[in-house]
């Protein structure tokens, strides 16, 4: 570029410090929100995750854990965990699925300005003034890898599948002579609103988007391309409404299923 | 209801310095913080430096910085804003002050001119016309409303906070590659100088600048993150680069 750079000498208002801003708004109330609710979240998922039992009750399996591949005689790949499983690691089946929506949350664009600014200040909000001089962006490793964030979403596409898999079992109640009966409880619609709202943020992500239609520059004469952008758009504009409230129910639906499990909540049944 | 009058602190000076000074005056329903500032020229100090021209909101001229935010001084109604304590109006922080309310945004137009123009793919028909439709052009024109008030280049922290002028175009201009790039019968490439000359890699998506903007243009959703993405296709996903190589994919 060959335009000169334009010094902070030639600025006549009072620079640029941490927290200097002259904005009367609490513009640290939306960054501390982000902050508190986002922690929360982690330190809830990472000890539901490790918890290893309480995860299913009667036909429901939490979120956290699904789909399970090892764990209980449900599982897909039965009750053993692998040989490979560490050592180390308390044994539990979220252990192989968590990092799927973990590795998508955390690479979403919506999140990542999110956190940028909650967690690391960069900036604390609009027009505040920054703690660091140096910046590097997204440009360089590691932030460079937030660039796989499309891989993430053609797991989290396939996640959302699973997800309905498991409201169709939800549906299917073992009575006490030992048959499946169809029926619905309280946790059929917790499970069924969290696949709904799981899969409006899932297709709504931008790189969705981008792969539906967004990389072409002509979308008119292809109509199967236009609609799929357009409905990814539409679940884009409010990407962000979208994550959060998905966040908190994800973490409600594993919650419900949890205390059923240790009998703390009982299940009504509806039908 | 407004107050009868109301109380701004104006930065006054230029690069080597200045201070912020106060002004009472009487003030009336419907009042726009530019009539204010016209006011105060008017009644009080006729060397008071502000630059505006339509006050309709659609030069751009008359970008500043309202307690702390960027904002249009001509579509900022002073009912909206709290009067019971001075209201602050200094200049955009991003660009040199040349004097008081007045800065040089020159650079934004020294920078335009490193983006590729528009290189048209060949005509559709024999006259030497195209054929686009309105759903394609749509992209596009969302782009277009751009006013060139820079508000969203005055408040990206990457130019505001840390200054990489040289190496980053910031928001505006991204939107203006993007409205070049996603044009239907635009043939030219810019991927490669968004990311090595432009440095689109600098903006982390915090959105400011989506925030800012008068015309409610979808910068990061609509400009920013689409590049981005079209970037990872060209640049890092292992896949689609192995489909182009493979010749399954344009
Ligand atoms: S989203 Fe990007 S361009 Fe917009 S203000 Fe933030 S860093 Fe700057
Ligand atoms: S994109 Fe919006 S904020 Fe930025 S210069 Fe254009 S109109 Fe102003
Ligand atoms: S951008 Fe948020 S999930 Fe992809
Ligand atoms: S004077 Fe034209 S935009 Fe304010």
């Amino acid at each position: 570029m060959s335009a000169a750079a334009i010094s902070r000498s030639q600025v006549g208002v009072d620079g640029v410090r941490l927290g200097l801003t002259r904005r009367r708004d609490p513009w640290w109330v939306q960054p501390g929100a982000v902050f508190v609710g986002l922690a929360a979240f982690v330190v809830y998922v990472t000890w539901a995750g490790l918890q290893g039992r309480y995860y299913r009750f009667g036909p429901y399996l939490s979120p956290f854990y699904s789909p399970e591949l090892w764990g209980s005689p449900e599982a897909w790949f039965g009750a053993a965990p692998p040989w490979w499983y560490p050592q180390w690691l308390r044994f539990s089946p979220a252990v192989f699925i968590l990092w799927i929506p973990a590795g998508f949350r955390l690479t979403c664009y919506y999140n990542r300005g999110a956190y940028y600014k909650a967690f690391w200040a960069d900036p604390p909000n609009c027009a505040v003034g920054e703690p660091r001089k140096s910046y590097w962006g997204e440009n360089y490793f590691p932030l460079l890898l937030q660039n796989i964030h499309r891989y993430f979403m053609y797991l989290a596409v396939l996640l959302v599948l699973v997800l309905l898999d498991d409201v169709w079992h939800a549906l299917w109640f073992t009575n006490a002579a030992g048959h499946l009966r169809f029926g619905i409880g309280v946790g059929t619609l917790v499970i069924t609103l969290d696949v709904a709202l799981v899969a409006a943020y899932t297709f709504g992500c931008h790189s969705l988007r981008h792969v539906c239609g967004g990389r072409l520059d002509c979308l008119a004469g292809r109509p199967v391309r236009a609609a799929l952008y357009d409905c990814t758009s539409g679940l884009n504009r409010r990407h962000m409404a979208w994550f959060w409230v998905s966040l908190a129910w994800v973490g409600f639906s594993d919650l419900y299923v949890r205390l059923c499990a240790m009998g703390v909540w009982t299940d009504w049944r509806i039908l | 209801m407004i107050p009868s009058t109301a109380t701004f602190l104006i930065w006054r000076g230029d690069a080597q310095g200045g201070a912020f000074q106060e002004y009472r005056i009487g003030i009336s329903e419907g009042m726009v913080v530019l009539d204010a500032v016209h006011r105060i020229q008017a009644e009080q100090d006729n060397t008071l430096a502000v630059r505006w021209n339509c006050k309709a909101g659609k030069c751009g001229s008359c970008a500043a910085e309202v307690n702390g935010r960027p904002r249009l001084m001509c579509m900022t109604r002073l009912g909206d804003l709290a009067l019971d304590r001075p209201v602050t109006l200094e200049p955009m922080r991003t660009f040199p002050l040349l004097r008081d309310l007045v800065t040089d945004v020159s650079w934004n137009f020294r920078t335009k001119l490193a983006i590729q123009p528009l290189r048209t793919r060949p005509a559709d028909a024999p006259d030497g016309t195209w054929r686009m439709m309105q759903r394609d052009v749509d992209r596009p024109q969302e782009f277009r409303k751009c006013i060139e008030c820079f508000l969203c280049q005055d408040v990206c922290h990457v130019l505001r906070d840390h200054r990489l002028f040289d190496r980053y175009i910031g928001p505006r201009l991204l939107v203006y590659t993007a409205q070049l790039e996603m044009n239907p019968i635009d043939a030219a490439d810019r991927l490669g100088d968004l990311k090595d000359l432009h440095g689109i890699g600098y903006c982390n998506i915090t959105k400011c600048c989506t925030t800012v903007c008068p015309e409610e243009i979808k910068i990061t959703d609509n400009a920013i993150i689409p590049l981005k993405e079209r970037l990872v296709d060209a640049f890092y996903d292992p896949l689609t680069r192995l489909a182009r190589a493979l010749g399954l994919r344009g």
